[in-house]
């Protein structure tokens, strides 16, 4: 049967890996090929690699730390971070992506999933939506689309949106709490859950975790086919393994090979 | 031993590169791959491998785009018969047809349809993408060494679209989602893997390895 995944984050800035909270106030991690390399060793199931480089000219070198990347691990790589067109996605597939993670582009014009799925298959291409809480108390629940890092509302409902670009032929959705990120007090469950009930393709959990019964609510109160995490397993704090026996003891089943 | 690694533009290369040399000097083989689409190489090689990601129809337009690619690739395999892998798409593409985005034909060295996965259970999500297992149909040398089963290894799958065989005879093994979904697929000199060797580890490593020692 299918496993569940776990997929470790680098967040890169300037060919490093990078983490913070809610966007902001980034720590430096280490280098991503030697990061890639240790997780893959470590059974991560994937590896997510998200570009927040933010100069066009220091971007050139993403390809090459991509590559780079790539070639230390017998894991799939998803990249994503500053992807705009058909162009760009093809660059990071060759340089050895197998998933390139669209998510300011695809906000602007949503067709851009469908001529890349058309181009490099559904499989391929995945749609980053970072989104925050907007409702009051007293209202039902709603998430809004958030672009640049939070900074910028979309005034676009984040469930609509990921019904929209899975009918155009996103193959996954990477779903970021934005409220969460790096506060290590667990997934936005209702945003989780909101999002995996409303479309039929896989949803990665992301944004918050720091314990390993986070990773668990996000599967099975979330609904996520796969929880990613970042600053857990970067600075130390659980390996690999740890979580995804953690998991599995709690009745996820998980690649322990 | 030379090895043809065709690119047609259609994906990543270089894993699949770096994942056969891995597999040949884990059994002390020697092995020179060259990456390409040039027909003559393709015939004078000793194995030839044919990776692919993206949709199907895409694929084949740029299989087809290489004049004499698909010449090349016939006779060194229906008239040499010389061991060939077809991997994810590559191994779709030897389909009867595709029915990805339209119709389209494959190259038919394998009578059957590549259809979009519709599990019975609506729980499971399309594409079928993550780690399964193998249950083997039946025995085949690329299987060896290989633990199949609930509590075999692994393979990386990432596909929305399966290949569906006219004839069981020539599915090696299958992975449950929802439905049997063919994993691997041989005839004769050919062979193909759903999933992703180059993504697969322990399993991935160990099935080319297989491949490479492959005299059918």
């Amino acid at each position: 049967m299918l496993k569940t995944r776990l997929i470790p984050c680098l967040d890169v800035k300037n060919g490093r890996v990078v983490k913070g909270v809610q966007f902001l106030d980034l720590v430096d991690a280490g280098d991503p090929v030697e990061s890639a390399r240790a997780y893959d060793k470590a059974g991560a199931d994937e590896l997510c690699f998200l570009d927040i480089t933010a100069s066009a000219e220091a971007r050139g070198t993403i390809l090459d730390v991509v590559r780079r990347t790539a070639e230390a691990c017998f894991m799939p790589v998803t990249v994503g971070g500053g992807v705009r067109n058909l162009d760009d996605i093809r660059a990071l597939l060759l340089a050895g992506a197998d998933k390139v993670s669209i998510n300011t582009a695809a906000v602007r014009d949503k067709t851009i999933v469908a001529r890349a799925a058309a181009k490099f298959g559904t499989q391929a291409i995945v749609v980053a939506i970072d989104a925050k809480k907007v409702s009051l108390a007293n209202e039902s629940e709603r998430f809004e689309i958030f672009t640049h890092g939070g900074r910028n509302p979309t005034g676009i409902d984040a469930v609509e949106f990921a019904c929209d670009v899975a009918r155009l032929g996103a193959g996954e959705i990477l779903l970021t709490s934005m409220d969460r990120d790096g506060t290590k007090i667990g997934y936005d469950i209702p945003l989780t859950k909101a999002i995996s009930n409303a479309v039929n393709i896989p949803v990665v959990a992301s944004g918050g975790v720091g314990t390993l019964d986070h990773l668990v609510d996000g599967v099975k109160l979330g609904g996520a086919s796969a929880v990613l995490a970042a600053s857990i397993f970067h600075f130390g704090t659980y390996t690999i393994m740890e979580a995804k026996q953690h998991m599995a003891k709690a009745g996820i089943a998980m690649r322990l090979d | 031993m030379k090895i043809a690694l065709i690119d047609y533009d259609a994906g990543n290369i270089h894993s699949v590169r770096k994942a056969l040399n891995v597999a040949a000097s884990n059994i002390g083989l020697s092995i020179d791959v060259s990456v390409g689409s040039d027909p003559d190489t393709i015939c004078k090689a000793d194995r030839i491998v044919l990776p692919g990601d993206g949709a199907f129809a895409d694929c084949v337009e740029h299989l087809r785009a290489v004049e004499g690619l698909t010449e090349a690739l016939g006779e060194a395999v229906h008239k040499k018969g010389h061991p060939f892998l077809g991997i994810c798409v590559g191994m779709q593409l030897l389909a009867t047809k595709g029915l990805e985005l339209g119709e389209t034909a494959g190259l038919d060295w394998l009578k059957g349809t590549v259809e979009r996965i519709q599990p019975n259970d609506k729980a499971l999500k399309v594409p079928h993408m993550g780690w399964n297992t193998l249950n083997a149909r039946q025995p085949h040398p690329l299987l060896n060494n290989i633990e199949l089963g609930t509590n075999g290894l692994h393979a990386y799958f990432l596909h929305a679209y399966h290949f569906i065989p006219h004839n069981m005879n020539d599915v090696i093994a299958t992975s449950e989602y929802g439905q049997a979904i063919t994993a691997v697929i041989a005839k004769d000199n050919i062979a193909g893997t759903q999933f992703h060797p180059e993504k697969s580890q322990k399993l991935g490593v160990q099935l080319l390895q297989n491949f490479l020692n492959w005299t059918p």
